[in-house]
């Protein structure tokens, strides 16, 4: 018996330089039903459905819709064939209608076929949302709808479109509450009308909710296909094992050992802190202590770290640093008192691409070897070289453009400036984003080594077995809150997803 | 690796072989080009654009741009002439307090471009045209004249002039050495030196790669910002006090499109104009090679039509030749 898929995907692999981000995954869509896509931050989710519209292109394998066969897609074609994506930036041009969004690139013409017909787009616009039962003004200028709206907005237009495939990349995630009760309305009514639609979400309460079928994939791989049990008796045995399915293999030996140097010695404290993002943290950082903070993208762990660096002001509670209440106000002052960011995305916040290395590892100290603004250079070359040893940054000269060195090393370039400027607690937000295995490993010796000589880490990171196997202690946000706090003997990959998708187990219910 | 140490040092030097190229073929067709009353002639003319595209420097080196110096040459002037004329101050005085206006000029282009958050060509063409403005206001629409030698503070200047100097009249015409010249070998060292010695040029090298990564470092951009706006009117009321030392006479529409001339030589000695790149040596070539073009095509006879042809293509090439290597890098 040939079931009837609306669209296939058969060992797609695809490879960039260096990396192999997909290896090898199938997917197939029934046509009227919906599917959860789950994996790990970095498991491919985005790619593939990158690959189904044509953005990306797969190395190999094939991609049927209605079983008709395509080595590659191009947007032009996934439109013509009834595919269409809601990426979670949105696509809309703000300060335009919503009935112009509709028809953007491809305008109703009257019958001069030169002046638009605003009119007709209006009509059409209100017809497509009356049939999702929403009321948007089609003449409204989206940048002045909310966010839900603009996104009924992207969905309204596939449709308008013919999209007998809808791809949802984590459309809940900017959503309200009620919002996202809107969103699902809309999503079952569009699969009662025969619409097949890939709904990628963390948030595996949703998955259940919605989908038929729930597909895993893990390292660009897939990994398994369940059929959804609606009944709530057996969810939480069923989120338990999807966990299992997504973290997948043992975590194996890939962190070097560390002696225990945590001290007594409270080197930052914060309280009750509320701002960017972020509502009510509090936790402490011991010197020679590693603190993990887990969480999912966009759970307010990079903004917690630019209140406490002092590039992002809070709107209250207290930050306190080696005992003493600070303010920091900018960047500049945080680093004079010893705290340092390593930031996610080291080419575009961290190293200086196109400044030696030299100029980069003297940068935050400038002012300090300086006499009368006029630098010693001396000094500065002997602190380049002394770091250049001391943590082996591999490089022809110090005199090297950052931009020519590779990931692991132009991190180590990051990491030679903050040492540079003696700071005494280092935060590192994702640490190893991007870098090689090898280089992985020189990281994690090196945060070793920090803590030893007892600096206070705190490290952001959504690898879980990175989180686990570096941390000393792990506390873990979701939007913007703090879900829990787990000791080194409590650590487990299912306990932070849980907590990370805003869950709080039933057995820890009393303790938070 | 020898080689290709070679090949970097010719390549940031080649431009001073077009300058030297250039010389050669005007010094071919005449002579005279190469005589010492030309080449101090040139070094006094090219004076004026040096000590202001130390400003502009800095400027394109943070991926910005000053469009206000023209006007803040001319205002300069009619203020300087203004004071010393009509309200019989001192000179000295005079040339401080317009040179200062000058620097808080370059404060308010800083907190336009720095605070407000205007995109600096907007802000300082807001300026360009505001102090023009001014300069018309003051000066009535009329040049404050020839009043070198009759004036008794001005007299002063004859023997003190910028233009040049009381003491080397005994060597002869020829042998005067321009004072202005003088002037903008001291400022190119003052630049250099802010460049390369002290930790603003490498501020400004680091601010014209990334600013966000910059800030993150601790470089306080802002600061760093209004620093370097001040610096430019800085630099540019100095070429405005040498101007007025050579003409004699204010006026108020002195310099229109003095910075596009200016930029002309600064973007021709290989200051990106998407900032972090460039070298003060450079933008000596780059004032040199235009100073010797105009003088080039003067004594040529090329009309002063041509001219604004050959000088708008030079701009053009100069950018074209840095866009295009960076395309070709980034392929």
């Amino acid at each position: 018996m040939a079931e009837d898929y609306v669209l296939e995907l058969e060992h797609i692999r695809k490879e960039y330089p260096g990396v192999v981000a997909l290896k090898d995954v199938t997917l197939q869509l029934r046509r009227g039903e919906i599917l959860g896509l789950i994996g790990e931050n970095g498991a491919g989710k985005s790619t593939l459905i990158k690959c189904c519209s044509g953005a990306v292109i797969p190395t190999s394998g094939k991609i049927k819709i209605n079983g008709k066969e395509f080595d590659r897609m191009s947007p032009q074609l996934a439109a013509e064939n009834g595919i269409a994506i809601i990426y979670q930036e949105f696509n809309n041009v703000g300060e335009l209608s919503a009935a112009e969004n509709m028809f953007l690139g491809r305008p109703i013409l009257k019958k001069n076929g030169i002046v638009i017909d605003r009119k007709a787009m209006e009509e059409e616009a209100a017809k497509a949302f009356a049939q999702l039962n929403i009321k948007i003004d089609p003449r409204a200028l989206v940048k002045n709808l909310s966010v839900g709206y603009q996104q009924m907005v992207e969905i309204a237009k596939a449709i308008q479109q013919n999209a007998q495939v809808l791809i949802m990349d984590e459309p809940s995630a900017p959503l309200t509450t009620n919002e996202v009760e809107s969103m699902f309305k809309v999503v079952e009514l569009l699969k009662s009308r025969g619409v097949s639609i890939i709904y990628i979400s963390h948030r595996l309460e949703e998955i259940f909710r919605l989908s038929d079928r729930i597909e895993v994939i893990r390292d660009g791989e897939y990994v398994d296909t369940l059929i959804t049990d609606k009944d709530p008796a057996t969810i939480p045995h069923q989120v338990d094992e999807l966990i299992k399915l997504m973290v997948g293999r043992e975590m194996t030996q890939k962190y070097p050992p560390r002696k225990p140097c945590v001290r007594d010695d409270v080197v930052l404290e914060l309280q009750h802190v509320f701002g960017n993002g972020d509502e009510d943290i509090s936790f402490q950082v011991h010197a020679g202590e590693v603190l993990g903070l887990g969480g999912l993208v966009g759970a307010g762990r990079t903004e917690i770290a630019q209140v406490i660096f002092g590039a992002r002001p809070k709107d209250s509670g207290k930050i306190i640093f080696m005992g003493k209440e600070i303010n920091p106000h900018a960047t500049r002052a945080a680093i004079d008192e010893g705290i340092a960011l390593l930031p996610e995305d080291r080419k575009r916040h961290g190293a200086l691409l196109t400044n030696s290395i030299k100029n980069n590892i003297s940068m935050p100290i400038y002012e300090r070897i300086s006499k009368a603004t006029v630098i010693d250079s001396k000094t500065e070359h002997a602190t380049a070289e002394k770091y250049r040893e001391d943590i082996q940054i591999k490089c022809p000269s110090i005199h090297q453009l950052v931009k020519n060195l590779s990931g692991g090393n132009q991190q180590k370039v990051i990491l030679a400036k903050w040492l540079a400027a003696n700071s005494k607690l280092i935060i590192f937000d994702e640490p190893t984003r991007g870098i090689d295995v090898g280089a992985k490993f020189e990281i994690y010796k090196l945060i070793n080594d920090l803590v030893e000589d007892g600096v206070a880490v705190l490290m952001i990171s959504s690898e879980m077995e990175e989180l686990i196997g570096m941390s000393d202690r792990i506390i873990v946000l979701a939007e913007g809150k703090m879900m829990g706090e787990l000791q080194k003997d409590e650590f487990n990959a299912d306990t932070i997803l849980t907590y990370a998708s805003g869950i709080v187990p039933e057995n820890k219910k009393e303790a938070v | 690796m020898q080689e290709n140490k070679f090949a970097a040092a010719f390549k940031q030097n080649a431009i001073w072989l077009v300058f030297i190229v250039e010389v050669a073929i005007f010094a071919y067709f005449n002579p005279k080009f190469l005589s010492l009353a030309n080449i101090v002639n040139i070094s006094r003319q090219v004076s004026y654009y040096g000590i202001a595209s130390i400003g502009m420097t800095f400027v394109i080196l943070i991926a910005g741009i000053d469009l206000s110096i023209g006007s803040i040459i001319a205002l300069v002037n009619v203020v300087c002439a203004y004071l010393m004329m009509n309200m019989g101050w001192n000179m000295w005085l005079a040339i401080l307090v317009s040179i200062l206006m000058a620097i808080l000029i370059g404060v308010l282009n800083g907190w336009m471009v720095a605070s407000i958050g205007i995109p600096a060509i907007i802000a300082t063409f807001a300026s360009q045209t505001i102090f023009r403005g001014c300069a018309y206001l003051l000066s009535g629409g009329l040049p404050i004249p020839g009043v070198v030698l009759e004036h008794p503070t001005f007299g002063f200047f004859a023997r003190w002039s910028l233009n040049r100097w009381e003491i080397f009249k005994s060597m002869g015409e020829v042998g005067l050495i321009p004072i202005c010249a003088i002037i903008m070998i001291l400022c190119f060292a003052v630049g250099s030196f802010i460049l390369n010695k002290s930790y603003f040029g490498r501020y400004f090298y680091a601010i014209g790669g990334n600013e966000e990564a910059s800030e993150l470092s601790g470089i306080r951009v802002n600061k760093m910002k209004y620093l370097i706006y001040a610096l430019s009117g800085f630099f540019a009321g100095l070429a405005g006090i040498v101007l007025l030392s050579r003409s004699g006479s204010a006026q108020s529409t002195a310099a229109i499109g003095f910075e596009f001339e200016v930029i002309t030589c600064v973007v021709l000695g290989g200051v990106s104009v998407a900032g972090g790149i460039g070298r003060m040596s450079g933008v000596i070539a780059g004032v040199l090679i235009i100073g010797s073009l105009k003088s080039g095509m003067i004594m040529m006879n090329v009309s002063e039509y041509t001219q604004m042809v050959v000088q708008g293509l030079v701009l053009a090439v100069a950018v074209g030749v840095d866009c295009f290597s960076k395309k070709r890098q980034a392929s």
